[in-house]
Order: C-alpha cells, then structure tokens, then sequence
C-alpha cells in the first residue's frame, strides 16, 4: 500500500497560509484576487488530469463543463423569479430557502435562486450533460475523442454567444455574493478577499485530497491498468468503459463546481470562459505538468494562470499557452518532468527489488 | 467447461473466423495451433469479448456467453493472458497482480500462491514491471491471470520472443496448472511444443479448423505441416 497523500497535502495547506502571510505582510494583498482565481482554474486542471494522465483519455471541452457552471449560477441567480415565487410554487421554495430576496437594480426588491441552489443546480446540469456527451465519445479514441470533445465545447461557446438568457456576448454580471454562513461569503468585496483565499484553495486541497484517494485505490489501479493496455485490462475483469465515463463525469463535476464558484467570486462570467482556447489551455497545464501527475499539474496551472492573470504574458497569453502544449508533446510526451522522475522511480524500484531480493537469503558468505 | 459452435466474427466486413467450432472440457490443456493469420489470436479475443461475434454462439459451463463485454469473462471463471503479455509497464509487480484480482475479492490468497509458484516474481513484487525480463514479464502476465482464480486460462502464444530456457520453463508452468485442476486452452505458433504439452488439439487455417484430434497423433500428422507451410509443401518436398 502506498502512503497516503495526508503528509503533502499539510505542507501545501502550510505553504497556502505562509503565501497569504507573506503577501498580507508585504502589503500587497491585491496579488491574492489574481491567486484565487488562478485556484479555481487549477482546480479544472486537477480534475481534467484524472482524465488525461490517470484514465489516457483526452478533452478539448473542459472550458464548456466549467462555464456550465458558472453560466447556470450566474442565470439562476440573477433572473428575475418574482412570477415563480408569487405562483403557488413560491411558498415552499421561499421557506426552503431556495429562493432568495436581494436589492433590485432599480431599488425595491427582486427574487432570485439561492446560490446553494444554483450551485446544487449547476452540478445536476454538467452531470447530465457529462453522462450525456461522455457516454458516446468514450467509445472513441485518440484524435476522435478529442474532436468530439472539441465539437461539444464549440457549440456551447456558440450557445452561450447566442443566447439572450446567458447575455450573450455580454455574459453575465451582478452576480450576488454566495454567503457561506459564519460570516464568509463568496464575492468580490475586498474585505473578504483573504476569507475568499483561504475558500478557493480549501477546494483545491479538498480536489487533491479526493483525486490522491481515488488514484491509490481500487479504482485507481483500474485506472491505471486502463492507461497501460485497455485490452489487458478489460480482460482482467476491468469494466473500462464505466470508469473512463467516470473520471470524465467526476472532472466535468470538479470544472462546474470551480466555474460557479469563481462566477461569485468574479462577479459576473462571459462566454470567453467556454472558448476553445479555454480548454486548449487546461490541456497544455496538465500536459505541462507531467500527465498523471497532480502535484505538477497543481504547481504549474497555479503558477503559470498566475502569472497569466497578471498579465504578465500581455497579447501573447493565448500564444503561450499554445506553445507550451506544441513544445511538450513534441519535445516531451510524458511530460518535462517524466524523464526525471521516471528515471527516479526505476532506480528506486532496481534497489527495492534488490533488497527484497538480498534479505530471504542472507547476506553473502 | 468451453463449447464454440459455429462461431463467426471479425473486424468489419472482414471476417477472421468462418464458422469455427470447438470445445474444451474441464481439466484439459487443448492447443491451437497454425500459421501466422489463421486467426488464432483473433478467437482468444472474440472468446472473452474483446470482438464481438457475428455469428454462432460461445457457452461456458453450458450458459450462454455470446457478446458479453470483455470484463464480464473474468467473472465467468475465463481469464486471458494477451498476447504479447502486455503487462503494466509503469505498475509494480504487486501492482499488477492486484489488478489481476481485481474482481476477485479474496484476492490476497490467490496472490499468494502465485507468489509461491513463481519465486522470481516474490523477488521483484515492488520492482516496476517494465523492468522485468521477458521470460520474466510472461510470468507476471500469467501470475495476473491467476490472480483472478479463473477456471480456464486463454494463453496467446505464451513463448513468444522467449529464449529456449525460458520457453520449457512457460510449458512446464502450463503442466502444473493442469494438475492443480486448471483448464487450459492454449494458442501457439510453436506447434511442436505446444502438442508436447497438450492433451487435444485443433489445427486453424484460415478462420477454420481443418484438423482435430489428440496431441500425439497430430505431432506425427504430415498435415499439420502442411498447414503450416502451404498447399506447395508435397510438391516442393516430393
């Protein structure tokens, strides 16, 4: 049994707090608006690299399943559902708090869906749409998974640039802050930036915490040996189709989770979130950061959506991102740090063998 | 234990296997032997589900298992070991072996037995299993197989690209399990051994069996050469 990932993720948590430390201390707290939402992205990262590193699949529609998300959120919250709460549905909904009051535009009061519910809306959407459009396009492989992947999260751009409800080019703004109870809420107020932090990156740890489960369990093994040879591991019992449809619901799940509640946060969403470019991106962070690989997938899409969101690579972001997946799949498959950490392992495993080896016969004579 | 009747399948419009039957009874090692393209690898595939049949049916134990998925053979007590071995390259020894048992909860037994039966495999348990050797790597691919406890284990071409030490080591691996009970049915390019081992056998020839019998005498059978070399063979030796 290999060792539980408790250990690392404590010194990540301790490495959050210390950042946040630093940054406050530094008095350049504005750094953290750019670093919570570089989490929320690595938390799409994270979740498409149960996809792509740990299941061998690929999706170029990661961007749609995180737009569902905040797109479903954002409408949700701020339509107008005064008709709704004044027909007879509106008593049950009101005292079951799935509707909320909050300050119109124009003064006076509007009605619109509580943020819970939107959000426990947001993940029963994207896990239709997931079971729906991954049922069919795992049954495809290699450049045909990925153009079906491609051609779902078009049409969702093209959907949410033509539909007034979604604001069309505009998206959506006015999005009201998610309170979370005991003070905390989701939002742009400045005031609750640090709170905001510490949420964001309390579900990348929790994301983490989940994926290292899954990836050294049972399942993981299957997932694994589905990445080895699917014919080896369909004929060890394994039920490959039903687990690839299952990383790809599980991922799906984790981007509309991060893109609700980045929609909070920010404020407001717009379709360039669904852009192709989007999803061509989460796919160069996990190529970048090694495949099957969380901690690297982790690393690299915080530091580098960072330093994206900083601005720091000005008009040539999309460029970069697109140069970095061309320079590693030619240069380096398996990622830049595979050779390193591969070589690592082999020799790691030729001295474990030869120990195992060496101790039933005692040392030589 | 294993009956084909009629069984046709393929790869789109081509079909590998016309119409071939066959059975294996329980406790048997039975060979199937023929030249490359005869399709042999392509029945172990269609036997466990990974093509599915066009035509015909498979029984096991007398219950029907035409087109059932891949995964569902194991719980059939019918394990595959692939052709090629293809075990996972970047999961340790014990990893794959686990994976092995993987529908088989009680797996910590039959992973120790094969642990017992194959020393090397003890030795090596958390080394990567890419960096076995060959003869090594057909162990595990067979230790996996037991893994799941099936009653009747596939082997596609188990000597391939072994060295002759190695090759007798496969085939008397292939014996023992024949004692503890396990059935067999073993697909080989290496006619020769394979009949040494075996009780039965058939001889494929393009997707159809054209001989039948016990091992013995198809090992003195002139024309089981021939399927090997082509329908030239008399004229070019007489």
């Amino acid at each position: 049994m290999r060792p539980r990932p408790l250990v690392p993720v404590l010194a990540a948590a301790l490495a959050v707090v210390a950042l946040q430390v630093a940054v406050t201390a530094a008095g350049r707290e504005y750094y953290l608006t750019q670093t919570i939402m570089a989490a929320y992205y690595a938390v799409v990262a994270l979740g498409l690299c149960l996809v792509m590193g740990y299941a061998g699949q690929i999706s170029l529609g990661h961007a749609a399943f995180f737009s569902l998300g905040g797109y479903t959120s954002a409408v949700l919250t701020t339509a107008d559902l005064t008709p709704l709460a004044r027909s007879g549905w509106g008593g049950p909904l009101l005292r079951l708090h799935l509707l909320q009051a909050r300050a119109g535009l124009y003064g006076g009061e509007t009605i619109g869906a509580n943020p819970w519910a939107a959000f426990g809306g947001a993940l029963l959407l994207t896990f239709a749409v997931a079971l729906l459009v991954g049922y069919p396009a795992l049954r495809l492989k290699g450049h045909y998974l990925a153009m079906a992947t491609l051609g779902f999260g078009l049409i969702v751009y093209r959907l949410l640039l033509g539909t007034n409800l979604t604001g069309a080019a505009d998206g959506i703004t006015g999005v009201p802050p998610w309170r979370l109870g005991f003070g905390l809420e989701i939002s742009g107020d400045g005031a609750q930036r640090i709170a905001n932090y510490y949420v964001a990156w309390g579900l990348v740890l929790f994301t983490i915490l989940l994926l290292t489960h899954i990836v050294h369990s049972r399942a993981g093994r299957a997932f694994r040996a589905l990445h080895g040879g699917e014919t080896a591991a369909n004929s060890m019992g394994i039920n490959t189709a039903a687990y690839k449809l299952r990383a790809f619901v599980l991922s799906a799940l984790l981007a509309a989770a991060a893109g609700s509640m980045l929609t909070h946060y920010s404020g407001g969403i717009g379709p360039s979130e669904a852009s192709a470019m989007k999803s061509v991106r989460y796919v160069a962070l996990v190529a970048a950061g090694g495949m099957a690989n969380l901690w690297g997938v982790l690393v690299v899409s915080a530091t580098l959506n960072f330093l994206s969101l900083r601005g720091c690579f000005g008009s040539y972001d999309d460029a970069l991102f697109g140069a970095l997946l061309i320079a590693i799949v030619s240069l380096a498959p398996e990622g830049p740090l595979q050779p390193l950490t591969a070589q690592g392992r082999r020799l790691w495993s030729r001295l474990a063998g030869h120990r195992v080896m060496t101790t039933p016969e005692g040392p030589a004579p | 234990m294993l009956r084909v009747r009629n069984l046709r399948c393929g790869y789109g419009s081509l079909h590998v296997i016309r119409g071939l039957s066959l059975h294996v009874d329980a406790g048997e090692i039975v060979a199937l032997i023929g030249a490359n393209g005869a399709g042999k690898t392509s029945l172990l595939k269609a036997l466990v589900g990974l093509i599915p049949p066009v035509g015909g049916e498979i029984r096991i134990d007398g219950r029907d298992a035409t087109g059932e998925p891949p995964w569902r053979a194991i719980a059939n007590g019918v394990a595959l070991v692939p052709e090629g071995r293809q075990i996972f390259a970047d999961m340790t020894v014990m990893e794959n072996l686990e994976v092995g048992g993987y529908r088989n909860p009680d797996r910590a037994l039959p992973i120790a037995d094969v642990l017992e039966r194959f020393p090397r495999l003890r030795e090596r348990a958390a080394q990567l299993a890419g960096t076995l050797s060959g003869g090594e790597q057909q162990m595990l691919a067979l230790g996996r197989a037991l893994a799941a406890r099936p009653r009747l284990v596939l082997l596609d071409e188990p000597s391939m690209g072994l060295a002759p030490l190695m090759v007798q080591e496969v085939f008397r691996t292939i014996r023992a399990l024949k004692e503890q009970g396990v059935t067999v049915f073993l697909v080989e390019q290496n006619a020769v051994a394979a009949l040494q081992v075996a009780d039965r056998a058939y001889v494929l020839e393009t997707g159809e069996v054209i001989l039948e019998g016990e091992a013995a005498d198809l090992l003195r059978n002139p024309e089981v050469k021939r399927a090997y070399l082509g329908k030239g063979y008399k004229e070019v030796w007489e």
